[in-house]
């Protein structure tokens, strides 16, 4: 886990151009190479993935009869073959923005209080159950979550509909039991949780001692210190832990295809049963897909590919404009 | 520094554990599986495999398809590899389309499939089957049971127009009159009704499809596709995760095969076809229902057209037919002894009688006289 602390990139090196020279000999040579080498292929890689898939894709767009972005259908078997992503893509990001919502406050949380409240002897242990949740896999959660969630979430929706109603968020119009996109938020909260907790806390633990100090000698009470110097030193940190969260939300499969009960309508009530995501549909339709079949549903896994991107560049940007509180350059 | 090397070391050891945890909880994880083939497993492999006849069958056979007839598969591979020693067979339970496409790629001996072969797909098979084509062999029937949960109700019997109704959500609660005339002794709660089906596209939907569609032309206008049709109700992964919804949610009805009902304890519904009495979902009354099939295939193909709308006495219309898809002539060589071999078996007395004991239905006798006399005249 120590290792994540470091994805911010390191500051540019000024004037560009001077980097420091290979000293000649062999073993830096040698290095030199072998790390020059794993980034072009890293590049070589991710470039005949975006090729593979949109040749594939193109292959099943130009046969869609639909219209692939706007169609509320998924039946490349079909004659014709009619599919499109908008429910796809809608549960996404719903059930992601669900999950980050309930996810980021408790992981800053418990990143807190680990790194400024709790007592060394409990804070190591906490970490490390946390972090234990990353182990399980997300199969278990599925069933974990088909057997024990759904069932117990009733009452909550039951209780969200009855008081929160009026949001129409909440507002509960079907009959069914909890295999929504609100399950499967609550669902993806608790798997992304160990990612942005143990980032945050390495960021907030990197706070200079001199800022806590400085404030903590002008008067300071702990959480004023926490809300002056720790929360914004951190504050890109966390949102670089967030949309590492986010990358696994978007794409989290196997537990999303236990928990959820697909079907192809949009509806905003979150509480209603239904719904679908990209990496679900893939994961329920690959099996009896004919070959037309697969490049359609390439085609939608090119679709999150491209969501995917898009949520770690913006991440970039909003990185990139607080540089100066950034944990890399500390 | 020092604070970290010790986290470090904490860290390597609660590492350990969550991996040993993890391991733990896998374990858990594929216990669930087993439910669907304890059915099954009960006597069949004591008796002695005395009437398989190995002539000719040698070396590794390999097949996939149809993840319906995986029990049964399971039972007859078993046997027969226990009477043939050297011979090893595969059966690859994945799905029927991926089935027939590794057929028509040539990777494998025969295919499973839940339905017959498309037009085009016999097509591809000429390039496969030298001098001939790919052929189906009905080899496998089974009932596909209606499960309910509903407390307070232990019995339940609906018509096909009813079930249409109901899984088309235009029926909603289980007092409706519709469903109370077919079951005036009830005594059926206000509950609405929640229908559960299969979210991935399965042979069992479209089966279900096919016989919706033959039996209320009227009230269930969907084509019969593997993919789920109608806009209401509630998906499930497989056959087991359906059977899993209906059991936890009271109100809850649901499709699958009747051996998950069976493992489950899950109450089948009684389907009204018309006739005498109610019949129930078994072998026994699906191989009746079978009976009335008759061969729609042209030459060697012995693709069946099941009668759905049959009221002949005991015979549980709801049922699906699965298929071993082999080439008429022009099989492989090198496996063409071990596929003649396997499938005489499977068709055979001893073959077919293992199905009952899995919670699925043998063919009928006399298409399954076709049957063995097709297998026998493959090259």
């Amino acid at each position: 886990m120590a290792s994540t602390t470091q994805i911010e990139t390191p500051p540019a090196p000024p004037g560009g151009r001077s980097r420091p020279r290979s000293t000649g000999r062999a073993g830096d040579r040698i290095f030199l190479g072998l790390s020059r080498g794993s980034g072009i292929l890293l590049l070589v890689i991710m470039a005949s993935i975006a090729v593979f898939l949109t040749y594939r894709a193109a292959i099943a767009i130009s046969k869609d009869e639909g219209n692939f972005f706007t169609t509320f259908d998924w039946n490349p078997a079909g004659d014709p073959p009619v599919f499109g992503i908008a429910i796809l893509l809608f549960g996404t990001v719903v059930s992601s923005i669900i999950a980050m919502v309930i996810a980021v406050p408790i992981a800053v949380g418990i990143a807190l209080f680990i790194s400024h409240y709790a007592p060394r002897k409990l804070a190591g242990p906490i970490a490390y159950v946390i972090d234990l949740l990353a182990a399980v896999p997300s199969i278990v959660y599925g069933i974990w979550g088909a057997l024990v969630l759904v069932p117990y979430l009733e009452g909550l929706n039951l209780w969200l509909d009855q008081f929160f109603g009026w949001t129409y968020i909440f507002e509960k119009t079907e009959i069914g039991v909890a295999r929504s996109l609100f399950t499967v938020g609550i669902l993806l909260a608790i798997m992304i949780l160990p990612i942005v907790t143990s980032v945050s806390r390495e960021v907030f633990l990197q706070v200079p001692r001199m800022n806590e100090e400085a404030a903590l000698a002008l008067g300071a009470t702990r959480w004023e210190v926490i809300r002056l110097s720790v929360l914004p030193f951190g504050r890109s940190g966390v949102i670089s832990a967030s949309m590492l969260g986010l990358g696994r939300a978007l794409g989290e499969t196997m537990a999303v295809a236990t928990v959820l009960s697909p079907n192809f309508l949009i509806s905003l009530h979150v509480l209603n049963p239904g719904g679908g995501t990209f990496a679900q549909n893939i994961a329920a339709k690959f099996g009896e897909a004919d070959a037309f079949g697969r490049d359609a549903l390439i085609a939608s896994g090119l679709v999150l590919f491209v969501l995917t991107l898009l949520v770690n560049g913006a991440a970039r940007l909003i990185i990139a404009r607080r540089k100066e509180y950034s944990g890399a350059n500390a | 520094m020092k604070l970290q090397r010790k986290n470090r070391l904490r860290a390597t050891a609660l590492g350990a554990l969550a991996v040993s945890g993890a391991l733990v909880l896998t374990a858990c994880g594929s216990d669930n599986n087993s439910g669907g083939d304890s059915g099954g497993s009960g006597g069949g492999q004591t008796k002695a495999a005395s009437n398989v006849k190995c002539d000719g069958a040698k070396g590794q056979l390999r097949a996939s398809g149809s993840s319906a007839q995986k029990n049964a598969m399971d039972l007859w591979v078993k046997e027969y590899m226990a009477a043939c020693s050297g011979v090893e067979i595969n059966y690859n339970s994945s799905s029927s389309g991926e089935g027939i496409v590794a057929f028509n790629q040539g990777t494998v001996g025969f295919a499973g499939s839940d339905s017959a072969l498309k037009p085009e797909e016999v097509a591809d098979s000429k390039k496969i089957c030298k001098s001939g084509q790919g052929i189906n062999l009905p080899m496998v029937g089974g009932p596909i049971a209606i499960g309910f949960h509903l407390d307070g109700v232990d019995s339940l019997t609906l018509d096909a127009p009813t079930l249409a109704k109901i899984f088309d959500t235009k029926i909603k609660k289980w007092n409706d009159p519709a469903i109370a005339k077919l079951n005036p002794d009830a005594k059926l709660p206000d509950k609405a009704i929640q229908p559960f089906h299969r979210s991935e596209d399965s042979g069992t939907t479209q089966n279900l499809g096919k016989y919706l569609s033959a039996a209320a032309p009227a009230d269930w206008k969907y084509e019969a596709e593997k993919k789920w049709p109608a806009p209401g109700g509630q998906g499930a992964t497989a056959s087991s995760g359906v059977a899993t919804q209906v059991k936890q949610v009271d109100g809850s009805i649901g499709y699958f095969e009747l051996s998950y009902a069976t493992s489950q304890q899950i109450t089948t519904v009684d389907i009204n076809t018309g006739g005498a009495a109610p019949v129930k979902a078994s072998s026994e009354n699906a191989s009746k229902a079978i009976a009335a099939a008759k061969v729609k295939g042209t030459g060697k193909d012995l693709a069946l057209d099941l009668d759905y709308t049959t009221k002949a006495e005991g015979a549980y219309p709801l049922v699906l037919v699965t298929y071993e898809v082999v080439c008429d002539t022009g099989n492989k060589a090198d496996t063409l002894g071990t596929v003649k071999s396997f499938l005489t078996y499977t068709a055979s007395a001893d073959g077919q009688k293992l199905l009952t004991e899995a919670g699925y239905a043998p063919i009928p006798e006399a298409i399954n006289a076709k049957v063995r006399e097709t297998v026998a005249g493959l090259s």
